[in-house]
């Protein structure tokens, strides 16, 4: 009842009880504690969040596959056989085989190869390319990309899609980029 | 004949005196100025709109009425865009089949016409629209800050069309994108094929692949197929809408609180 009536009159005044109060120093320090464990639940969850972005399976084709017995391919021949579930096209002339990249240089279409002209058009933009993979017409800055290829043990054809090699940055001699037969 | 409209007052009257017309309306109907202006400011509707409205900012040949026009557009194409979900579905298997049959057997088959030239048209009318606010220079203090959201506007409806650009899953989609996001292979550091991309490296391993690179994150894998499909399709009816609207919101109050449309402040 004093509590309400501080006017009161009083010989003996209790003291009014005040809530328990912080220093300045004590809440400084906690405040930071808690914007710091708030920064760390958020970056945490942000950096969940971009992984989340990654999937870890991918429902792709392999990167790297068998591609069968030089002898199945002829010489002088440009094979479509791996194009659509590859990206690949196997070809053989006088002397190798090499894996060429469906990824035209230009901004990434799949050129076409016509057999009556002998060289691989892009439908997209008109980008040019002969048999060996280098440019000769239409806006592709550079040659198509050639993948590692090499002889299994048993003699199939591997190629491995995870390697590139680029003539323009003198690879096509590189002995991983063509197999000799 | 005479009696009808004093009949029509007296219903009106009793209207407005039941309960439930006062929860609804807490002012009653409007006699004067002030109640008027309760009336606006108590209805979340009606509160959208300025209590006032100075005469020049009316004038068509001003402002061409783009912003509202654009506004106008997006409720159009979020309404056929809801509607369009109904039937499509983002597969590799059914997305291209769905869209023809969205022509060809769906009831009022205009419905994909319509959101695909309202979303032309609301290119064209944002761009307008930024065209006008550069011309009469309304970019000026104090709207410098509402020109910087109106450009993030224009760069989040870039992106809408780009996002929805996929959906249709025919052939002119499927390179597009692969155009598009090969951009992103080449942003610098974080694109596979882009310059620095072999600064964030351990040793050996390289942390910026094909499979690891923002262009990947953006498709959900090496190239564009089902994962890239799922998330255009996710980002452009939910993602990118959500983002648009909050910067909406922020957008059109700026315009009331930096001195209402168009007009010298």
């Amino acid at each position: 009842m004093t509590e309400t009536k501080p006017s009161t009159p009083s010989s003996n005044p209790t003291p009014v009880p005040q809530p328990p109060t912080m220093d300045r120093r004590t809440f400084i320090k906690w405040s930071a504690v808690g914007w710091a464990a708030f920064a760390a639940v958020i970056g945490g969850y942000g950096t969940m969040i971009v992984r989340y972005l990654f999937p870890n399976v991918l429902f792709e084709p392999k990167q790297e596959f068998r591609a069968g017995l030089p002898e199945e391919y002829q010489v002088g021949e440009v094979s479509e056989r791996w194009k659509d579930a590859y990206g690949t096209w196997i070809v053989r002339d006088s002397e190798k085989i090499y894996a060429l990249a469906t990824i035209c240089t230009h901004l990434g279409c799949t050129p076409n190869w016509m057999q009556n002209e002998a060289k691989f058009k892009c439908p997209c933009h008109g980008s040019g390319f002969y048999m060996t993979g280098i440019h000769f017409e239409g806006p592709a800055p550079r040659p198509l990309e050639r993948y590692r290829i090499f002889l299994s043990d048993d003699g199939e054809i591997v190629v491995d899609k995870t390697r590139k090699f680029q003539q323009e940055k003198g690879e096509w001699s590189d002995p991983e980029s063509f197999v000799t037969v | 004949m005479s009696d009808q409209p004093n009949a029509l007052a007296k219903f009106l009257d009793w209207l407005s005196k039941t309960q439930v017309a006062k929860a609804i309306f807490r002012t009653g109907i409007p006699k004067n100025r002030r109640q008027r202006m309760t009336v606006m400011l108590n209805n979340v509707f009606l509160h959208l709109h300025p209590v006032r409205l100075p005469k020049h900012a009316v004038k068509i040949k001003y402002t061409w009425c783009m912003g509202g026009l654009s506004f106008f557009v997006f409720l159009v194409l979020t309404v056929t865009g809801i509607l369009l979900m109904f039937y499509y579905r983002p597969t590799v298997e059914y997305a291209y089949g769905d869209i023809v049959d969205l022509r060809e057997q769906v009831p009022l088959g205009i419905m994909r016409e319509i959101h695909r030239w309202g979303a032309h048209l609301m290119v064209i009318t944002v761009w307008l629209h930024m065209f006008r606010v550069f011309m009469t220079g309304s970019y000026k203090p104090p709207r410098e800050f509402n020109w910087i959201i109106g450009v993030v506007l224009l760069v989040l409806t870039m992106l809408m069309s780009f996002t929805g650009y996929l959906l249709p899953w025919d052939q002119l989609a499927i390179w597009a994108i692969t155009v598009g996001s090969n951009m992103a292979g080449a942003t610098p550091i974080l694109g596979a094929a882009g310059p620095g991309s072999n600064l964030l490296a351990l040793g050996d391993v390289n942390f910026v692949t094909s499979a690891s690179d923002a262009r990947f994150a953006m498709l959900g894998g090496r190239f564009v197929g089902e994962g890239a499909l799922l998330r255009f399709y996710v980002l452009h009816c939910i993602g990118l809408p959500f983002i648009i609207m909050i910067f909406m919101i922020i957008h059109f109050w700026r315009v009331r609180k930096d001195g209402g449309i168009s007009g010298p402040v």
